[in-house]
């Protein structure tokens, strides 16, 4: 795909030294180079995948045991909420723009993102957002606490730690949409000559996909929490049934937000894989344009199932078996991916380095998780397993196993391009494996938990679990301890390590193996021309 | 899409309403096939104790009723004595033929009953009327007769058989 013939971009490693930005602190608050960004979102989200996972070790330590041991319930609702609102909008998501924001650029021949002052924004929103976040958890009446989905009439009842909530809600869902103008804009406009859309590395296709769901559903979350806030302000009534507003409305309204949400945070995963299993297969990506249809069918396919996710709520038949049927349907694009992946790695030269095993961790798990996605689409067998932990293990091997290893994938992928230096091989092949036990660990039980009763969200369980959970919640310590691992790997990398080629990767192909490793401060200010 | 979000708020009533999916509210139990709309079958309600001081009425005393129905009727039982007493309610029916197409899915003649001293009690029937009923017949008597229960006192002669009683069930 990327054969690229490049007009040598000769003298951009002699910029690096030019002092035409600010030093010291004053560079990072005021840069406008997407590398220096990328790097600060995602610094930023593994400090988020920290705090987050602080929060979930709390959960689980508090069900290691039946009955109330570390937390009262309350807290309890505060840290399930704040793990899930965290996790998605603080760590996956930024995340991924991390990656966009380093590898977009640098992939399709531009010198830097469209709007460098809005991808500043972008980024120095996130830190107020999750300061008021984290924060709301010490103001009168704790934070918000009503899951992250806040439904009413929960968010209507509960302090001001909701409106921190809301609050935080609307600057990520500012940051998120001005990212993704940037993504878009740049991903048109400023594509190197002859790099067509059908030549660009899958990477950028599936963020240019995510990017147009991004915009498409973040202002109607952004709406949501707003009528909420109204609600709990100034009198109106959208969903207060006390003054003749329907709960259950905002249950649809989030839902239209939160399916293409999911889709949002996987679907970049879904890029990133998609170039290791291809680089390490030493093949060229199997189906190229049946995966970017696919990736488009799924975007699209993401807007019409959303009432999948309330079933239960009191729904005509007509309807249930409507989105019953538009849900499993989205399993055949899903499919076509998984199949496309599993034929390039057929008959391919593989080797396993740890972006690779990664890769293979996600197609493994993120299948199992797809597979109880199509077990929950069934109306029949959701009206029993719904608010189970069977649901909770089902979107932890979507968002954990899927995005969070596709993340990991790309991360040591990358990081070679990044520091210019090898990470330690070995360690990171430890990583992976501990993460992929530990993983399983913690939620392949809570399968078995979810379909024996187990509800989610409730700090005690029925002593009959209790096998189960502790297994749970020793997979949930393991997992979250191999994760220093990875930082210490990623932190030994960057100091030093043995000196990473300017394509480290023998089956990379693509425009950001031209420049030299680690990427200089400025790159293809001469735009390469791809034949 | 910020105004998309809030346009759903009256979009979702419009759109239910068109496509004709709000039917939650709506009364959707399911409709009884077997019920024959087309015929009106009187039943009539009798009541009679043998040798016994209790008082027993129909809470109705007819009503009428289309074949295929499930219909559930009320009877009060008193005691009048200071002593508990034990019966057993047979039925029986007029014409003899109805007897085969009135089906009892619940009747106090099932067990017996027994009364504390004064109690009184109201019982149910739950019975439809068979939709192979024939045409001809348009009433239906349902007549019950309280008998005591040995035990508490002799019997009396069987002059109860002197009725033309059926068995019920």
């Amino acid at each position: 795909m990327n054969t690229a013939t490049t007009t040598v971009n000769g003298h951009s490693a002699g910029h690096e030294g030019h002092g035409h930005h600010p030093a010291g602190l004053m560079r990072w608050i005021t840069t406008t180079n997407h590398k220096d960004i990328g790097s600060m979102y995602l610094w930023f989200s593994f400090a988020m995948f920290l705090v987050g996972g602080c929060m979930a070790l709390t959960i689980r330590s508090e069900l290691f045991q039946p009955g109330l041991q570390l937390v009262r319930p309350e807290f309890f609702n505060q840290l399930t909420t704040l793990h899930g609102l965290i996790m998605v909008f603080g760590a996956i998501m930024p995340a991924f723009v991390g990656f966009a924001n380093w590898m977009l650029p640098l992939q399709i021949g531009a010198s830097d993102m469209a709007f460098g002052r809005m991808n500043n924004l972008s980024f120095w929103l996130l830190p107020p957002a999750a300061l008021l976040l984290v924060t709301s958890m010490f103001v009168p009446g704790g934070a918000a606490a009503a899951g992250w989905t806040l439904y009413p009439p929960l968010t209507i009842q509960q302090g001001m730690g909701m409106d921190m909530a809301i609050f935080a809600l609307h600057i990520l869902g500012f940051s998120s949409i001005m990212g993704s103008i940037n993504i878009i804009t740049t991903i048109f406009n400023l594509r190197a000559p002859g790099m067509t859309l059908m030549k660009m590395p899958l990477f950028c296709w599936t963020w240019l996909v995510t990017a147009f769901l991004v915009i498409a559903v973040m202002p109607v979350l952004a709406g949501a929490v707003t009528m909420t806030l109204t609600d709990r302000h100034f009198g109106t009534s959208f969903f207060s049934a006390a003054g003749g507003g329907d709960p259950v409305l905002f249950q649809h309204i989030f839902w239209f937000f939160g399916h293409p949400e999911v889709y949002i945070v996987i679907i970049p995963g879904f890029g990133v894989v998609s170039q290791v299993i291809s680089t390490f297969s030493r093949k060229p990506l199997f189906g190229y344009a049946s995966m970017v249809y696919a990736v488009a069918a799924i975007g699209i396919l993401s807007f019409t199932v959303w009432a999948h996710h309330m079933y239960t709520v009191g729904m005509p038949v007509t309807a249930q078996l409507y989105f019953m049927y538009a849900t499993m349907f989205i399993a055949v694009p899903t499919g076509v991916k998984i199949f496309n992946w599993t034929a390039t790695m057929w008959r391919g030269s593989l080797s396993f380095e740890t972006p690779m095993l990664f890769a293979i961790g996600f197609i493994f798990l993120f299948t199992v998780g797809g597979f109880s996605g199509l077990v929950l689409a069934m109306v029949v067998v959701d009206v029993q397993m719904q608010d189970t932990y069977y649901v909770v293990a089902h979107f932890h091997y979507t968002m954990v196993a899927g995005a969070l290893f596709s993340a990991f994938a790309g991360a040591y992928y990358w990081l070679p391009k990044w520091t210019g230096h090898m990470y330690n091989e070995k360690l990171g092949q430890v990583h992976f494996w501990l993460s992929f036990i530990f993983f399983n660990m913690t939620f392949f039980v809570q399968h078995f938990l979810g379909i024996a009763g187990m509800p989610r969200r409730i700090p005690d369980y029925a002593l009959q679990f209790t096998d189960f959970n502790q297994i749970s919640t020793i997979g949930a310590f393991g997992f979250g301890l191999s994760q220093l691992l990875f930082l210490y790997n990623i932190i030994t990398c960057i100091k030093g390590g043995p000196k990473a080629p300017a394509k480290p990767w023998e089956g990379a192909e693509g425009l950001e193996w031209d420049v030299p490793s680690p990427a200089p401060y400025h790159t293809w200010e001469v735009q390469p021309v791809v034949k | 899409m910020f105004g998309f979000g809030y346009a759903l708020i009256p979009l979702y009533p419009v759109v239910c309403g068109v496509l004709g999916i709000n039917q939650t509210g709506v009364d959707d139990r399911p409709v009884n096939t077997q019920v024959d709309s087309s015929r009106l079958v009187t039943v009539e309600f009798d009541t009679n104790v043998h040798n016994m001081a209790w008082t027993f009425k129909p809470l109705a005393g007819h009503l009428s009723v289309h074949p295929g129905e499930l219909v559930q009727v009320m009877f009060e039982v008193t005691n009048t004595r200071d002593v508990p007493v034990t019966g057993q309610a047979i039925p029986s029916y007029g014409p003899p033929l109805a007897a085969e197409h009135f089906r009892k899915l619940e009747c106090f003649c099932f067990n017996k009953q027994t009364l504390a001293p004064g109690e009184r009690r109201q019982m149910p029937v739950v019975f439809v009327v068979d939709s192979a009923l024939p045409k001809e017949i348009a009433t239906i008597t349902l007549s019950y007769t309280f008998f005591e229960v040995e035990g508490n006192r002799r019997a009396e002669s069987s002059s109860g058989s002197a009725h033309n009683v059926k068995e019920g069930v």
